[in-house]
């Protein structure tokens, strides 16, 4: 495992958590309160939009974001070599 | 059976069964008694995770609490839960590679000073006290509401129980009661909510339910019903709020990132094998939490339309028989203003503080219609009713006509909600002191096996602390709760980041940004909590954000500081920029 190849598995995995985290941010701080106001006016079934993300949709799209996280890392472990052997580390 | 019955069949139930796992799980070296050897499974270590974190509050009075918010229980829904997607992304799988015991190890080891795990260790210890007294306190008035018996004996209960397994079995021990709690928690917190969903909208799920139409024929939908209901009341409806959008934004965000610095979370991930373990058992973790999180805002709906619905412009001759259950226990009370003998519901407080009963000689004083009468003043607004908030989950069963069993099922998963929240911070506070203040600092030539006696004795001793505050709380418990979440933010959570992601931070620069974010957060809640609580309210505030929110601007300023700080100061030594290096690959 030499040097750049690191460099790199480190480059992709921080682009990984900027994507992930705008996503994050986008749904729970954009959706949920900064656009809920206006989101307020579709309703979807006895939903209105912007409270559904505010006390529902935002919950579900994190637990998401984790096991999209977790299976592009482990994934990308594998790539570079640096996964984890069966006896630990 | 009455309710008392079948709390006692499901209280002696769980308690055996907590004792069982603490005698099965003793500990016998510090690494089982602080991190479980590092074994646990990640599942495992998810849904320990899970009671770890839900604690009497999640559990008693969050549902309760956004009812009465409506949309602004947002802070906490979210608050709470998206601090997961933090600690997943970018401090789990580092702080597990990394591979020590505890924060402050991080913190010392990372900062090469023992000054910065010092801040780290007073960080902890005042975050996991304050967390702890409050937990002890809701053991002790579950008993108390349930049992009948004395808080005091409901506190040395609860305090034994916790003994038992926090002090032999440590983390190994706590783990597995926590799983055996979350079980216990998540059970009685659904049961409810399924039964009662399912009578309001025909949908047994409680998260579709609340978006369901209501099955009594009349073809809307349950929240724009509710919504109609807040308005013809004058209150605002209920799916806007009524709270600043920035401050909901600052609050959300210092629950959040709180969340993700708070002590006793972060070393749930020091007990799995491996890197990819850490990972995945944060995404186990908020799969767990999630079901209660997203439940919570149903049976808040559900609990607020009921009581609306139930009470309002209702006769008190013609109230249920729970209604004047709680009466008694000055949780729900009626003041009739314009003497009508109907029960007026309006915005604004009903009468002056909390309710004092009205005695003599011990016994009630009963009004013209068979009510309790009440000590205090009343108040100019229309509003006729005092509810407290903490009572609509504990409630909700019997307001619901349920079972008996169910409410007492209720009990016991307050007492597990309680009870695993306190063992997970006990733990903190002794591995605090055991470790990173006598092996780290005072006695670094101390054996294995002393070193866990000294992590039994400062659990138990933190036991009776935690004990005696349960029996005796400081009149500000809820208003400490800020502090605990706004000081993890303000303090742990930018040195840990900066610590891994930048790898030329120095200590001069953590230590200057922890203490000032420390110090600036503690000063503008004690102002506003403690010192001038007749402040506080938003003309007062900067930028409109209340103290619950101040961590995320404490935060702010602690970064801020430490980058301009750290600038100033050398750069790190190189075998310490090796570290930073080698946490960041699972091997290398």
């Amino acid at each position: 495992m030499n040097d750049d190849n690191l460099k790199q598995y480190w480059a992709i995995n921080i682009r990984y958590v900027l994507i992930l985290i705008s996503v994050w941010f986008v749904v729970s701080y954009g959706f949920g309160i900064l656009w809920a106001p206006v989101l307020n006016n579709i309703q979807i079934g006895g939903f209105k939009l912007g409270f559904w993300f505010a006390q529902q949709g935002s919950i579900y799209i994190f637990v998401i974001l984790i096991f999209v996280y977790v299976y592009l890392m482990n994934k990308l472990d594998i790539r570079f070599g640096v996964q984890e052997t069966e006896e630990g580390s | 059976m009455s309710v008392q019955i079948w709390t006692y069949i499901f209280v002696g139930i769980t308690f055996s069964l907590y004792i069982g796992i603490a005698i099965w799980s003793k500990a016998s070296s510090t690494s089982e008694f602080y991190v479980a050897k590092g074994t646990v499974n990640p599942l495992t270590n998810g849904m320990a995770t899970a009671a770890d974190w839900m604690s009497a509050a999640s559990f008693l009075s969050m549902a309760g609490l956004i009812s009465f918010m409506g949309y602004d229980g947002a802070v906490y829904l979210m608050g709470w839960t998206g601090g997961y997607v933090l600690l997943a992304l970018t401090l789990a799988p580092y702080l597990r590679k990394f591979g020590k015991f505890t924060v402050p190890d991080f913190i010392g080891d990372r900062y090469y000073s023992q000054l910065a795990r010092t801040v780290a260790v007073v960080c902890a210890l005042t975050v996991s006290f304050t967390y702890v007294a409050g937990q002890m306190r809701g053991v002790g008035l579950v008993f108390s509401k349930f049992l009948e018996v004395d808080i005091f004996w409901g506190v040395i209960i609860g305090m034994a129980i916790v003994f038992m397994y926090a002090v032999l079995g440590g983390m190994k021990g706590i783990t597995y009661t926590q799983v055996a709690q979350y079980c216990v928690l998540i059970f009685a917190f659904m049961v409810p909510a399924f039964f009662i969903s399912a009578q309001l909208t025909g949908n047994p799920i409680p998260q579709l339910g609340f978006g369901s139409k209501l099955v009594d024929g009349s073809d809307i939908y349950l929240l724009d019903k509710l919504d109609q209901l807040h308005t013809e009341l004058g209150f605002a409806a209920y799916t806007s709020g009524k709270k600043s959008m920035q401050d909901i934004f600052f609050i959300t965000v210092a629950l959040m990132v709180g969340t993700a610095g708070l002590p006793h979370v972060i070393v749930r991930f020091f007990t799995v094998p491996k890197v990819r373990d850490a990972r995945i058992s944060v995404g186990y973790a908020l799969i767990f939490i999630a079901i209660l999180y997203t439940t919570a805002p149903a049976i808040a709906v559900f609990s607020r339309t009921n009581l609306i619905t139930t009470v309002n412009e209702q006769y008190y001759g013609e109230m249920p028989k729970w209604f004047t259950t709680w009466e008694e226990t000055a949780l729900l009370n009626w003041v009739d203003k314009n003497g009508d003998g109907r029960i007026t519901y309006a915005p604004g407080q009903a009468i002056v503080g909390n309710p004092e009963i009205n005695r003599a000689n011990g016994k009630i004083i009963r009004g013209k219609y068979g009510e309790v009468t009440l000590l205090n003043s009343l108040t100019s607004t229309k509003n006729e009713l005092y509810v407290d908030r903490d009572i609509m989950v504990l409630a909700n069963p019997e307001i619901a006509g349920l079972p008996n069993w169910v409410a007492a099922l209720v009990a016991a998963g307050g007492l597990a909600a309680a009870l695993s929240t306190a063992a997970g911070l006990l733990l903190v506070i002794s591995t605090s002191v055991s470790h990173d203040l006598i092996k780290k600092q005072f006695k670094p030539d101390i054996s294995d096996k002393k070193e866990l006696l000294f992590a039994r004795v400062s659990a138990g001793f933190a036991v009776l602390v935690a004990g005696y505050f349960g029996i005796n709380p400081p009149g500000f418990v809820a208003e400490v709760v800020a502090i605990a979440f706004g000081l993890a933010a303000a303090s742990f959570f930018p040195a840990i980041i900066l610590g891994i992601f930048y790898k030329k931070m120095n200590r001069e620069g953590a230590i200057a940004g922890m203490i000032v974010g420390l110090l600036f957060t503690l000063a503008y809640i004690g102002f506003f909590k403690l010192v001038y609580p007749e402040y506080n309210t938003p003309e007062y505030w900067w930028f409109g954000i209340s103290p619950e929110g101040i961590g995320t601007l404490g935060m702010l300023i602690n970064l801020v500081v430490s980058l301009i700080i750290g600038m100033l100061y050398p750069h790190p030594p190189v075998e310490v920029q090796e570290m930073v290096e080698s946490i960041r690959y699972p091997r290398a």
